[in-house]
């Protein structure tokens, strides 16, 4: 039963999360995206703006996909949990030396993603503007990457690809440029 | 004045409630149980495995995405090639992207720019969660105001 708790190759984890969009469209002709979900949620708390005004429950389906997320997390990671550390390229590991990041605490540096760590004013704040980068850029593209990147590549969409795009070179520009310069200001 | 910006959902028009048994989410439920598995199980969960993608030091990324999208197209050819329908008598289809000109770049844009910071999209941002990584809660409420805000000013942007 090693296999539950050992890392999965690429050829074996792409084409699961690939099969996805078949199931989704086998299960009711839905589009597998999950940000979506973040708007039904503002939706659901009762938000006024016209844009968070349609019937959410009618998307409840997507919902319960992301709480299954959750579960699957769960499961995956406190359940069945891998002890061993992200197996990453030496080159990576001397990098977040540099950037004064631990290259061994599991799944997540735990200089950004801890408890102690979340409880720093800095470090709060850090993740606050990444996570609102990601729910409003999401909305603007009208996707996020498994909306865009998975399923609208998968159909020859033209917009994903150009979202897809976007999401690189920002990622790349976040990475390169923004990242360091940030770490430094939270040590 | 403004605008109308095309949507993927329909405007609230009148409340006519049909009650949706809680059994019918039950299979999304579980489909979503499985991809938080398969995305902790893959490290595409992992902030380092972004990282290292975003510095061109691992394939593991590169080939996840890549298998997944030939994955995606090659079942959506089969779909189609069987004619299979949904019970509303739909052709089974992913639905197609609203029409926009600037949207894509620029949300795109932004949302790597979160992406590349914090190292989680929507999908891993839950599994973390469930994972009991304090950071994932942090990102989620950032990501519930970003769309927020993105409701409030949504009118000003290009689209």
């Amino acid at each position: 039963m090693e296999w539950l708790t050992h890392p999965w190759p690429w050829y074996v984890a792409g084409p699961l999360i690939g099969l996805m969009v078949p199931l989704l469209l086998l299960l009711g002709n839905r589009r597998f995206g999950i940000s979506s979900s973040l708007r039904h949620l503002c939706a659901a708390m009762g938000s006024r703006l016209p844009f968070f005004r349609y019937n959410w429950r009618a998307e409840g389906w997507n919902l319960a996909f992301v709480l299954g997320i959750v579960l699957g997390g769960f499961v995956a990671g406190v359940w069945l949990a891998n002890p061993q550390p992200v197996a990453l390229n030496p080159q990576t590991q001397a990098a977040l030396e540099g950037l004064g990041l631990s290259p061994d605490s599991g799944l997540l540096p735990k200089e950004l993603f801890s408890w102690a760590a979340v409880l720093r004013p800095e470090g709060f704040l850090f993740l606050l503007i990444g996570g609102f980068l990601i729910g409003f850029g999401a909305r603007w593209a009208a996707g996020c990457t498994s909306g865009h990147a998975i399923t609208g590549l998968s159909a020859l969409q033209r917009p994903s690809l150009v979202a897809t795009l976007g999401f690189f070179l920002g990622g790349l520009v976040s990475a390169h440029g923004l990242l360091p310069w940030l770490l430094a200001w939270l040590r | 004045m403004a605008f109308p910006i095309p949507d993927e959902f329909k405007a609230e028009t009148e409340a006519k409630a049909q009650p949706i048994p809680l059994g019918a989410y039950l299979p999304y439920l579980l489909a979503g149980t499985f991809f938080g598995f398969v995305a902790i199980r893959s490290e595409i969960a992992s902030w380092y495995r972004i990282y290292e993608m975003f510095r061109f030091e691992s394939f593991h990324m590169y080939g996840v995405i890549g298998s997944a999208v030939l994955t995606g197209a090659l079942s959506l050819l089969l779909l189609r090639r069987l004619g299979l329908r949904s019970t509303d008598g739909e052709p089974l289809a992913v639905r197609p992207a609203e029409p926009g000109r600037y949207r894509y770049l620029l949300g795109g844009l932004v949302f790597g720019l979160g992406w590349g910071l914090v190292g989680a999209c929507p999908g891993p941002i839950y599994a973390l969660l469930g994972s009991g990584h304090a950071g994932a809660l942090v990102i989620l409420l950032g990501a519930l105001l970003g769309t927020y805000a993105y409701g409030l000013v949504q009118r000003r942007l290009p689209h």
